[in-house]
């Protein structure tokens, strides 16, 4: 089976909370309209359709768009060598979704680095604490209101930082400039 | 008189009845070891925490994050171009394959994969074999130095020294190449340089068969690693195992068969598989990629075509010095790409390229303009590592070093 | 090293060589430097490609990589020291018994390198004492032997003997 059709099963699962699927560069990705089911959709995924690769688990900071976070499947048939992506939106007020470690246990450790890297808590993993920043870091590094250079923070005997010199910041173009003059080179240190 | 004293020696069965009675306070202390962050045999910056009783590991809990340099964040703020350097220091033993997966999967987004020309893909595919001996040989020579078999990573060193030569040639640093760019490579093959290649092919199969005798009838090593750290075929489904680390479990699966890019569909190679999920199989499965990769490239060697080695679009590929000092257009597009980078289009898309590792992926979401919004790098060695905690309860203390050997990985790819 | 031959039969007494005693305990030193590689990331490569037989470090004395810090004289740090890894690098420079050197080898252990963010120590000298610096990204194998003749020059010049205050004057020893 194509992966548009392995798509249209799940819509046709899932008839209220999913979205269309969009083509792009010959992928297809599915729009999940409900968090809190994301984990019934993932099993049904697995179950009945083979999608028993997770590959990637990814999330984005939409910053000044509401809702605020967007979490993104991506999966992988063995059986159809199909992929698919499924995109889930969480608010920030809520920034909480269900945990799919039950469905793939890989999921494990790419929560853990979501919830360290943005601050997304995943509701049922079964170890949810920091991965790749040491416990007791107070802030989430990925999201777009934390800048490059860092923030000071200190815990006795296990580690500090301080915000490095970036004299103005990397000079480099915005993303989603409309034209030219918004997309030329500006200093990225806010004032 | 001399005096006499009496003393009284119980039998062996009432000594050992005693002894036993003291030890019964002390069984069931568990004893809590930590394998630190700077440890010789943890390929890298790894941490475990291992609950022991005796020699037998009840639980192991690994802590990454040693060299977490923040690459995501640092990939907001960088142009496609600029952030080539960074995939480099990825996984850095085949930084060339890194290259070439970072490459494609911003060619895809930009939708000009197609336009490659014929020469790049096959050096480009070059790139990509060579960095999968290196990678191997320096993993296997680390895993065998590990267990126990110091001369091996002699051999395999001396080896990686001659691709180190032949890479400096090619590129200009022995690693952390740099080498493509988006929409082609930064320079061309330089003169006699695919004769040294079919030269090194020769040697570094006599190596690999060095190696081979030294190591895979070896009945130390044998002992070591047959039956130690199998992975069964749905565990590493569900790990989201992939590389050698996968094929070790019976599943026939390489991305360079299964969706072909470059010009894989037209080269002539098998993929080897394991039956058990072992270490032993793991190393076979290495050292039989190795002689298949030595059969890629003398299959490139013969099929190189000549031509150009950039893509000839002024959006994408920088142009020649000489037209940017003399023509309008291309001064123009100088400019451009080198303040904006490429205008990529708005949406997201994911590709995975067969590393050494196994599968590297770059999942791209942009909002057009010439940073991407969001980079998230999927890194096998990350996805590879989870297994751990659930496959090392069981194990001995020794068994360690020979499944973190056996599972090869990278730290620098792995906390990225 | 500094010598003078006083006058004797060499063929009927043997080689004996005459010097002061710091130069004789700097050459002792400066020729069987033991390194602890502190091989974090990329550099490490360069440091076992150092340590391999093309480049082979132990012709320069530094015979065994010995990965205890007890045993060791200089410390090399070859790559990116991370906030989090920074801790431990101190910990296992504090166990090194004196004399003791460190060489920050690589862009990233000398400041920090191209990895300007929020997780990264800018150079492993905001908690180390570092003796010699060695830039590349990462240093040819040549360059750290460069690095390792120059500490050695750079103990040869040390006062080892002389000039200094005992130990329990030092607050070193307490008596």
């Amino acid at each position: 089976m194509t992966a548009k059709q392995l798509a249209k099963k799940i819509q046709s699962q899932f008839k209220t909370i999913t979205s269309d699927a969009i083509e792009f560069r010959g992928e297809f990705t599915v729009g999940i309209l409900d968090s809190n089911q994301i984990s019934e959709v993932c099993c049904f995924a697995k179950e009945e359709l083979a999608f028993d690769y997770l590959v990637d688990l990814c999330t984005i900071d939409n910053d000044d768009e509401t809702p605020r976070w967007t979490v993104v499947y991506h999966m992988y048939s063995y059986k159809h060598f199909q992929h698919l992506r499924l995109k889930v939106s969480v608010s920030e007020e809520e920034s909480k979704l269900p945990s799919v470690t039950s469905v793939w246990r890989t999921a494990n450790w790419h929560e853990r680095e979501a919830f360290d890297m943005m601050g997304i808590e995943f509701i049922g993993h079964p170890d949810l604490r920091r991965i790749l920043m040491w416990e007791g870091y107070p802030y989430y590094p990925l999201r777009k209101d934390f800048p490059l250079a860092g923030k000071s923070s200190e815990m006795p005997d296990v580690a500090f930082t301080d915000p490095i010199p970036l004299e103005g910041g990397p000079f480099v173009t915005t993303s989603g400039g409309q034209d030219s003059a918004d997309r030329e080179p500006r200093s990225r240190t806010p004032e | 008189m001399a005096e006499v004293r009496n003393i009284e020696i119980s039998d062996s069965a009432v000594r050992s009845a005693e002894a036993i009675d003291e030890l019964q306070d002390l069984q069931g202390e568990k004893m809590t070891l930590n394998m630190g962050p700077s440890h010789p045999a943890t390929h890298g910056v790894l941490r475990l925490s291992l609950e022991l009783d005796g020699e037998i590991i009840t639980k192991a809990d690994p802590e990454i994050g040693y060299l977490h340099r923040g690459d995501e964040k640092i990939a907001e703020n960088m142009t496609y171009n600029q952030f080539i350097p960074y995939t480099d220091r990825l996984d850095y033993l085949a930084p060339l394959a890194n290259n070439v997966a970072y490459a494609l999967a911003v060619e895809k987004l930009l939708g000009v994969e197609g336009e490659l020309p014929e020469r790049c893909k096959y050096i480009r595919v070059i790139c990509c074999e060579l960095a999968r001996i290196s990678a191997h040989l320096l993993g296997l020579g680390a895993f065998a130095m590990d267990v126990g078999a110091l001369t091996v990573f002699l051999h395999t060193f001396n080896e990686r020294e001659k691709i180190y030569n032949l890479i400096e040639a090619l590129t200009g640093a022995r690693f952390t190449t740099t080498y493509t760019r988006i929409g082609g490579l930064s320079r061309d093959l330089p003169e006699g340089w695919t004769g040294e290649l079919g030269k090194f092919t020769k040697e570094v199969s006599v190596a690999i068969e060095e190696a081979d005798k030294l190591l895979t009838r070896n009945k130390i090593f044998i002992d070591r690693t047959k039956g130690v750290g199998v992975i069964s075929r749905d565990e590493a489904i569900d790990f989201g195992l992939t590389g050698p680390n996968l094929r070790g479990s019976n599943i026939e699966y390489d991305l360079r068969k299964a969706h072909p890019y470059l010009v894989y569909d037209q080269l002539d190679f098998d993929i080897p598989y394991g039956e058990v999920g072992d270490c032993y199989d793991r190393y076979l499965i290495r050292m039989e990629e190795m002689r298949q990769s030595v059969r890629i490239l003398d299959q490139c060697i013969t099929k190189l075509p000549n031509g150009p080695v950039n893509i000839d679009d002024g959006k994408i590929v920088l142009p020649k010095k000489q037209k940017v000092l003399s023509s309008m257009e291309e001064l123009i597009h100088q400019f451009m790409l080198v303040t904006q980078g490429q205008n990529a289009p708005v949406g997201e898309v994911y590709f995975g390229a067969e590393n050494p590792k196994g599968e590297l992926g770059f999942y791209i979401f942009s909002k057009g303009g010439g940073v991407p919004y969001r980079m998230k790098i999927r890194a096998p060695s990350f996805v590879n590592l989870s297994i751990l905690s659930h496959m090392l309860p069981g194990h001995m203390m020794s068994d360690i070093v020979a499944i973190l050997g056996s599972l090869d990985f990278v730290m620098g790819e792995c906390d990225r | 090293m500094n010598t003078t031959e006083i006058g004797y039969n060499s063929k009927i007494e043997g080689n004996v060589v005459h010097t002061r005693l710091d130069t004789a305990v700097s050459w002792f030193r400066k020729n069987s430097i033991w390194p602890m590689p502190m091989g974090l990331a990329c550099c490490g490569i360069e440091l076992m490609a150092a340590g391999a037989s093309r480049y082979d470090i132990s012709r320069f004395g530094s015979e065994v990589m010995r990965f205890s810090p007890r045993q060791s004289d200089v410390m090399i740090v070859a790559g990116t020291v991370t906030y989090k890894m920074a801790m431990a690098v101190r910990r296992i420079y504090e166990q090194m018994p004196e004399p003791k050197w460190v060489i920050a080898m690589g862009a990233c252990a000398s400041s920090g390198g191209m990895y300007r963010s929020y997780a990264t120590l800018q150079g492993v000298d905001r908690i180390l004492p570092v003796d010699v610096y060695v830039s590349g990204c990462p240093p040819r194998p040549e360059a750290l032997l460069e690095a390792l003749m120059k500490l050695q020059d750079k103990i040869s010049k040390e006062p080892h003997i002389t000039d200094k205050k005992p130990a329990r004057d030092r607050g070193l020893v307490l008596s």
